[in-house]
C-alpha cells in the first residue's frame, strides 16, 4: 500500500515539475502509438468497409482469421518484426531495428486486426441497414465504402480507440524491437519494465499512473473533439 | 413519354434455394401514369418490385427496358416500405443522392433546400434525420428519391406504416410527381389508396399475376375470380 501512495506521489511531483526525462518519454510513447494508430486506422478502417461491402469467396476466412489475429501474441509479433529487420533479414539493409519505425512496425501489426475486427462488427451492421437503399441508388464500391466509414464514424473512432489502447499499453513487443534504449527507444511502458526490473517500484507505479493518464486523456480528447456523445441517436 | 418504357418482361421469375418466390411473369407496362400492385401477404409484389428494379437477381427469363440496363438504373429510385435513413441530417440525406451522381455541392443543397421546403421539413434541415417521426421520414424518403428526377419510381408499400394524414401528404407528393411524368409503380394493401392512384392495377397471387389492366375495369369489372375475391374482402391464398 505505501508504494502505491509512494508511486502515486512521485507521479503526481513527475508530472507538475515537468521532469525532463518523463516529457521526453512520454512524448515518445505518443508519438510511437498515434503514429502506429494512424497507419493502423487507414489499413484497418477501409478493409473493413471492404469486408462489409464485398462478397468474394473466401471471405469468410478472411473475417474469422482476422479475428483470431486480434489475440495476437505481441512478443511473437516483436520476434518476427526484429528476425525481419535484423541485419541478416530481408529488410535489414534499412536498418530500422531499434529505431521507434520498427516499434511503430510492430504496433501497426498488433492493432489492424484488432481495429478492423471491431469495425468490421459496426459497419457490418451499418451495412445490413443500408445494403438496399444504396443499391437502388446504384452507387459504386468505393462510394458505399466512403458511406459506410463516413456514417459509422463515431463506432469507428471507438474501435481505433481500442487499437490506441492497446498500442500504448504493450511492451513486448516494443522492448525486442525496440530494445529499450535510453533517448532513442524508450516509451513510457519499457520504462516501468525497467525499473521494475531495478527495483524502482515507485517510480514503476509512478510512470505507471502517468501512462494511464495519458491514455485516458487522449481518449478524452478525442471524443470531445468527434463530439461523440453531443448528439443523441447518431 | 419517357424513354425507358416501355418496359417489357417475358417470363421473368426469381427462386431462392430452389423455391420459387415470383414467375413466370409476363408484363408490359408503358407510357405514364401508376400501376399499382395489390394482392395479399406473400403473393411476391415486393419481389416484382425489386425484379423489375434490378434489385433482385433474374433466374429466368428477361426484364427488358427501352433504353440499356445501365442507363435504365440511372433513371429509377425505389422506396422502401420502412424509410431507411442515412445517419445524417435531412439536409445531408437529401443531398446524397445527387452527391454520388456527381453533382455539383453548390447545386446539389440548392436542390435539396427547395425539396426540404416542398416535404416541409425546412426547419428541420439541420437535423438527424433518425429523430424524425415515421411520417416526416417516409416523406423525406420519397423527396431523397424524387430529388434526381426519376423517369420510374418504384414504392413498396410507401404508407404502410403511416395514419391518414401522413398518407395523403405522401400521395399529394406522388400525385404530384406523376403530373410531372414520373411513372409510379407501387405496392400497396390499402385498397383506398390503390383507387387513388391507380391507372392501371395489377393483382398477384401466388407469385404469379392474375389480373393486369385499367384500374377503372379492376375495379367495377374484375376478370378472375380470385381478384373478384379479393376485392370484396375474402381471404384469397
Amino acid at each position: 500500500m505505501a508504494d502505491i501512495w509512494l508511486g502515486l506521489s512521485q507521479a503526481f511531483w513527475l508530472v507538475i515539475t515537468f521532469d525532463a526525462e518523463l516529457m521526453e518519454i512520454t512524448l515518445r510513447s505518443l508519438m510511437v502509438s498515434l503514429s502506429a494508430l494512424v497507419i493502423a486506422s487507414a489499413i484497418a478502417l477501409p478493409l473493413a468497409a471492404l469486408l462489409a461491402v464485398r462478397r468474394f469467396r473466401w471471405r469468410r476466412w478472411v473475417i474469422a482469421i482476422l479475428n483470431a489475429l486480434m489475440g495476437l501474441p505481441p512478443v511473437v509479433v516483436g520476434l518476427i518484426v526484429y528476425v525481419v529487420l535484423s541485419r541478416s533479414g530481408p529488410l535489414g539493409v534499412l536498418g530500422l531495428l531499434f529505431t521507434p519505425t520498427a516499434m511503430v512496425i510492430a504496433q501497426v501489426i498488433i492493432i489492424v486486426p484488432l481495429i478492423a475486427s471491431v469495425a468490421h462488427q459496426a459497419l457490418r451492421d451499418l451495412w445490413s441497414e443500408y445494403h438496399d437503399l444504396l443499391i437502388s441508388m446504384h452507387v459504386t464500391q468505393s462510394q458505399k465504402v466512403a458511406t459506410l466509414l463516413w456514417d459509422a464514424r463515431r463506432a469507428l473512432l471507438t474501435a481505433s480507440l481500442a487499437g490506441f489502447g492497446r498500442a500504448i499499453g504493450e511492451v513486448g513487443a516494443i522492448m525486442i524491437v525496440g530494445g529499450n534504449i535510453d533517448n532513442v527507444t524508450r516509451v513510457l511502458t519499457t520504462a516501468i519494465a525497467l525499473e521494475t526490473g531495478k527495483g524502482e517500484f515507485a517510480l514503476a507505479l509512478g510512470l505507471g499512473f502517468v501512462l494511464i493518464g495519458l491514455a485516458i486523456a487522449v481518449n478524452l480528447s478525442i471524443h470531445a473533439l468527434s463530439r461523440t456523445e453531443v448528439e443523441a441517436r447518431w | 413519354m419517357s424513354h425507358l418504357l416501355p418496359l417489357k418482361v417475358q417470363g421473368a421469375e426469381t427462386t431462392h434455394r430452389g423455391k420459387r418466390l415470383v414467375g413466370p411473369i409476363d408484363l408490359s407496362i408503358q407510357g405514364a401514369g401508376a400501376t399499382v400492385i395489390v394482392g395479399p401477404n406473400g403473393s411476391g409484389k415486393t419481389t416484382l418490385l425489386r425484379l423489375l428494379h434490378g434489385a433482385a437477381r433474374l433466374t429466368r427469363g428477361q426484364i427488358a427496358w427501352n433504353c440499356p440496363m445501365d442507363e435504365a438504373q440511372l433513371h429509377q429510385a425505389f422506396v422502401f416500405q420502412r424509410p431507411v435513413m442515412l445517419r445524417r441530417t435531412v439536409l445531408e440525406n437529401l443531398i446524397y443522392p445527387l452527391k454520388v451522381r456527381g453533382t455539383s455541392k453548390r447545386e446539389a443543397c440548392k436542390s435539396a433546400v427547395a425539396w426540404a421546403a416542398k416535404i416541409g421539413l425546412s426547419d428541420m434541415i439541420d437535423r438527424s434525420a433518425l429523430v424524425l417521426s415515421g411520417g416526416e421520414q417516409q416523406k423525406l424518403a420519397l423527396a431523397r428519391a424524387l430529388i434526381t428526377a426519376p423517369k420510374v419510381l418504384f414504392l413498396d408499400e410507401p404508407c404502410a406504416a403511416l395514419d391518414g394524414r401522413a398518407t395523403r401528404e405522401v400521395e399529394v407528393i406522388l400525385q404530384a410527381a406523376k403530373q410531372n411524368g414520373t411513372r409510379l409503380i407501387l405496392s400497396t394493401h390499402d385498397m383506398g389508396q390503390a383507387r387513388r392512384l391507380a391507372d392501371e392495377m395489377l393483382f398477384m397471387l401466388g407469385g404469379k399475376i392474375h389480373e393486369f389492366g385499367p384500374a377503372d375495369t379492376f375495379f367495377e369489372a374484375a376478370q378472375t375470380a380470385s381478384a373478384r375475391a379479393f376485392l370484396k374482402g375474402d381471404i384469397v391464398e
